[in-house]
């Protein structure tokens, strides 16, 4: 036996290989953790809980805004076998080239579940749920969609949208793919109340994505909170009302109860229907909105500075008196127009003259405020211009001019109100003064106040003084209904000096500009306003509250380039006004409500300019 | 004990007790793990005949009846009827061709009723057998380049024929016979230049440029030229050896893409970590990895429980070893096979006949070929081949093939004490 010394041969090569075996067990089972994980990354399922999102409300407890159940159908695509895919296409009304688009998107992580179509129509589902079963590797998961009773204040309540990786980055991936989160209106900025707390069920799966049983027991498992139902400032009656009368107008409506900062109402013309940010289509509907030269989802009320106009007599009037170069009985020379250099402001209206402080309210006479303007911004006791200014620019911030109101809502613009470094840069320092800047004297020139902010200064003068900070959040249903509190805002000027503007300005509807305002038996305080704008006919303003006293509402209108404010922000503003104190009353003023619900400027700017700004 | 001895036709003291110990802790384990792996909540009686552990309760019990019997039987009839088992294996291997039940691409099992055979098991008994008796014959020496190629062709007849019927796994175990020639004076160099071939494929299909594999040699030969520059007989066995190499490089290609179907070239792609589906292999690593060092325990295995590793009752029962049992279980169970193959071997070389020895270097070569290729698959460090673990994997043609396989070789062996006893008398 030549070869016995062969066997040895055989004891190495049993050895090395089963040595290489043990090295390679010990690296994957002892050094190595990832197998862990991996092994329950396959089995452990994280099933989350959605909880149901919180349903809005207005004032008065009418539903707003509320849950629909839409399905998702998922794919792991690895699971997929034998698959019918022309009966599959067929059930879900898709094409084929839909089908293998998607398919190969959800192929990226083939063993994962990837929705691969999103939020089934009911019917849809109905018909496909029957045969679901014999598409292996195909499952539906239940979500909720947002639906709204009705078709207005599509602005205010905002809409929920998918979330992008900036925000799953933002949020600490408190989102993941595929989750909703309120991306405008108040489901943005109560999205946190809103949304809930989710839940997480961990359940263990097998190959084939079945749910097997919970983990330990459910021990790790989560409950889900249901979101938290919140009733909002709204008056959605008041809201839809206004929507209507704004039909085929550009502008907008903010509606304030002065006492407590609540928004009654709050429209932006041209707007939309915010069922068409819902579902499957919302994608598409957006796109279009957003393309749409008329700007349906700019939020106007709060972003769009309009110059205020005539309203600024009352601020001014004010802030006269307060500084003390203003008296009720100050009275100056109309003369149809105040004269600097070469420029005239002149006097629209025709009046006697000279008028005193209530009588130049009622008529709005343009060149006894260019006085009281001067007389504020070139007064004496300050040593230069550029401080008297600044205490000008003080005064209106106290006024909520020129700064952010801080209201529950996002895309708040502060408007136009230049420092005095802007005129600096102008004209130089030091070498401009009240003459340079006299359009101001009329709500004209550098000024640029949003509908919130009017609103907001009717609210001041109807609280003879101070203002609550505008909101939109009435309370929240949790615990008993427990409301936020905003804060008191008083105003640099004395609430002694308020009574002669609210006069004067009760003047304007009894017998002054306003008259189409008055509504039977209250009495209404309001002032016209009729801005001058670069880009076409003034705009249409109109300021009001009521009653006068114990005012229960605050409102501006803004009507884009529809003329003098008494044609057709006043008759809204009063209509309004009435619907809101009196929602049970008969119109008897059918006529003027027809001639606001029937007229259409759009259709009008649509035949004569393309593209209106 | 003595009373045995005088009425029993084997020697009992014989009988190598610690390799059927090890046998029935094995094919008893084997149980176990098939218990978990195919584990049903409402069949849960390991005796539940409806399951597969039932089932192959049932094949441990019929193997130890068996095992029986071939220690009952004399030992002289392996050898008499080696050429008839042969011929009955070859007859099956084609007729399971054209008569045989398609499973997973193969023709290689007859059905039955419910009952399933598979002719491999038995042509890789009976080739066993015949190359011992053959090699064993009087007047016939390993030498000759004639008994060589009678040899090579015993094996290859069956191996081609399992090809034949497509089943590449099972023709793969064939290869251990050739490896048993080696104990019987199979020239080194053959041997040699098999694992040679064998590292330059690798080698070549890891590489991105085989071209490279080629400069290295010629480099490498060239400096081996230098060397023996004085040796005319070894310059020209490196230019052969160099030849050689750049035609099996060459042909790497052509076999990989040509000869190769096309999930064997995913497989060995998968392998060598050059993409493809590697699921099955990622499971099989998962789970045997998640077992840590003292596993997860019995019946607490998640990749096998809830059915994410293939096949897991057959071909990939070492996954619930290694993720039930851990790094204590799986390496025990290497362990468990090195020492049975190095016992098998010992048992060989102390055989007084060549038969007996040749039949037992079969058996230790088999056995580590499924060895090798199974646990190797499982782990990561072999391309997928689906060839079970003797004595752990589901099914009866295998676990009774192996039974028969380890009793006849025990049966030889103490039948060897009866030689020499024979002997003394």
């Amino acid at each position: 036996m030549g070869n016995k010394g062969r066997q040895y041969f055989y004891y190495g090569l049993f050895a090395l290989v089963g040595l290489a075996f043990l090295v390679q067990l010990f690296s994957i089972q002892v050094l190595d953790d990832r197998y862990k994980s991996l092994s329950k990354d396959n089995f452990l399922k994280k099933v989350i809980q959605f909880p149901p999102r919180g349903l809005i409300y207005d004032r008065y407890g009418n539903l707003m805004v509320y849950n629909d159940a839409t399905y998702d159908l998922m794919v792991v695509p690895r699971q997929v076998k034998n698959l019918d895919t022309l009966e599959f296409c067929r059930l879900l009304k898709i094409t084929l080239e839909d089908f293998h688009a998607k398919m190969e998107k959800c192929m990226e992580n083939p063993y994962r579940s990837s929705v691969f179509e999103k939020q089934i129509s009911a019917r849809t589902y109905a018909g496909f749920q029957e045969h679901l079963f014999e598409f292996q590797g195909f499952f539906m998961e239940i979500r909720t969609d947002r639906r709204y009773k009705t078709s207005s204040a599509g602005h205010v309540l905002g809409s929920i949208g998918e979330v992008n990786t900036k925000i799953i980055e933002n949020s600490n991936h408190y989102y993941r793919q595929g989750e909703y989160i309120g991306i405008s209106g108040i489901e943005r900025s109560y999205e946190e109340l809103l949304r809930g707390t989710k839940g997480v069920k961990n359940v263990i799966v097998d190959v084939r994505n079945r749910t097997v049983g919970p983990y330990f027991e459910g021990a790790y498992d989560t409950q889900s909170v249901a979101g938290q139902s919140i009733y909002v400032t709204l008056d959605a009656a008041l809201q839809a009302y206004g929507e209507s009368l704004m039909e085929g107008k550009i502008g907008s409506v903010v509606a304030i109860e002065p006492s407590t900062g609540e928004i009654l109402a709050l429209i932006s013309t041209p707007d939309y229907d915010p069922n068409l940010l819902i579902g499957r289509e919302r994608g598409k509907n957006f796109s279009t909105l957003m393309m749409d030269p008329l700007k349906p989802m700019f939020n106007r009320p709060l972003s769009a500075p309009y110059p205020p106009g005539s309203i600024f007599k009352a601020i001014s009037s004010l802030i006269g008196q307060q500084e003390g170069v203003l008296t009720p009985d100050t009275r100056y020379h109309c003369g149809m127009g105040y004269r600097v250099g070469s420029h005239t402001v002149k006097c629209s209206h025709r009046h006697p003259s000279p008028l005193d402080l209530r009588g130049a309210l009622m008529h709005s006479c343009n060149p006894y405020f260019c006085y009281v303007f001067r007389s504020i911004v070139d007064q004496r006791k300050f040593s230069t211009f550029e401080e008297s200014y600044n205490n000008w620019h003080k005064h209106l911030e106290s006024f909520g001019i020129g700064v952010k109101l801080g209201i529950d809502l996002y895309g708040e613009s502060k408007g136009i109100l230049k420092p005095a470094d802007y005129f600096n840069r102008l004209y130089g320092k030091g070498s401009w003064k009240g003459s340079n800047i006299i359009s101001m004297a009329i709500g004209q020139g550098e000024l640029g106040v949003t509908p919130l902010q009017m609103a907001n200064v009717m609210a001041i003068i109807a609280n003879r003084g101070y203002y609550i900070t505008p909101h939109v959040l009435k309370y929240v249903d949790v615990m008993g209904k427990t409301g936020p509190t905003f804060e008191k805002h008083y105003t640099t000027v004395d609430g002694r000096y308020f009574p002669i503007v609210v006069e004067g300005m009760a003047d304007v509807v009894k017998s002054g500009t306003a008259r189409v305002a008055q509504i039977d038996s209250i009495e209404v305080c309001g002032k016209t306003g009729t801005s001058q704008n670069p880009h076409g006919k003034d705009h249409s303003i109109f300021f009001a509250f009521a009653p006068k006293d114990n005012p229960k509402i605050a409102i501006a209108v803004v009507v884009e380039n529809a003329g003098y404010g008494s044609q057709w922000a006043a008759p809204i503003a009063s209509l309004m006004i009435e619907r809101y104190l009196f929602p049970e009353r008969e119109q008897r003023r059918k006529y003027l409500e027809d001639r606001m619900l029937n007229t259409n400027f759009i259709d009008t700017l649509k035949q004569n300019e393309p593209v209106p700004h | 004990m003595n009373r045995y001895r005088t009425n029993e036709p084997f020697e009992t003291g014989g009988l190598d007790w610690l390799t059927i110990f090890q046998y029935l802790f094995m094919v008893l384990f084997g149980w176990i793990a098939i218990y978990s792996a195919v584990y049903n909540p409402d069949n849960s009686s390991i005796f539940d005949l409806s399951q597969n552990y039932g089932r192959q309760m049932m094949f441990i019990a019929i193997g130890l009846v068996l095992g029986a019997a071939i220690l009952i039987v004399d030992a002289k009839f392996y050898g008499a009827f080696a050429y008839g088992f042969y011929a009955l294996a070859i007859f099956l291997c084609i007729a399971v061709i054209f008569i045989g039940a398609e499973t997973k691409g193969a023709k290689s099992w007859f059905e039955l009723g419910g009952f399933k055979f598979q002719p491999v098991e038995l042509a890789k008994y009976a080739t066993a057998l015949t190359l011992a008796k053959y090699l064993s014959s009087y007047d016939v020496s390993f030498k000759d380049f004639r008994v060589k190629v009678i040899c090579f062709g015993i094996i290859l007849l069956p191996m081609a024929l399992v090809l034949l019927q497509n089943d590449t796994g099972s023709a793969l175990v064939f290869t251990a016979f050739f490896l048993v020639l080696y104990r019987e004076g199979l020239p080194t160099w053959l041997l040699a230049g098999a694992f040679y071939l064998a590292f330059l494929f690798v080698v070549t299909l890891l590489v991105d440029e085989p071209l490279n594999v080629i400069y290295v040699l010629g480099g490498l030969a060239a400096v081996l030229l230098v060397v023996f520059r004085k040796n005319k007989q070894i310059l020209l066995a490196i230019l052969a050896a160099l030849v050689f190499s750049i035609v099996v490089i060459m042909s790497v290609d052509f076999f990989f893409n040509e000869v190769l179907q096309e999930h064997q070239r995913a497989r060995i792609n998968v392998l060598f970590g050059k993409g493809g589906d590697d699921y099955n292999v990622r499971q099989s690593k998962i789970a045997i990895g998640s077992g840590g060092f003292f596993g997860q325990g019995f019946l607490n295995g998640t990749q096998t429980r809830y059915d994410y590793v293939p096949e897991q009752a057959t071909d990939f029962i070492y996954c619930t070893i290694g993720e039930e049992y851990g790094f204590l279980g799986s390496a025990g169970v290497v362990f468990m096979f090195v020492l049975l193959m190095i016992r098998i071997v010992i048992i060989a070389e102390r055989q007084k006949n060549r038969f007996s020895r040749i039949y037992a270097y079969s058996v230790a070569c088999i056995l580590f070929v499924h060895f090798t290729v199974n646990i190797g698959m499982t782990i990561g460090l072999m391309p997928i081949i689906g060839i079970p673990l003797p004595f752990f994997s589901y099914g009866g043609s295998s676990l009774l093939g192996f039974t028969i396989l380890l009793f006849t070789l025990l049966k030889l062996d103490a039948n060897r004490v009866n030689e020499m006893q024979s002997l003394h008398d």
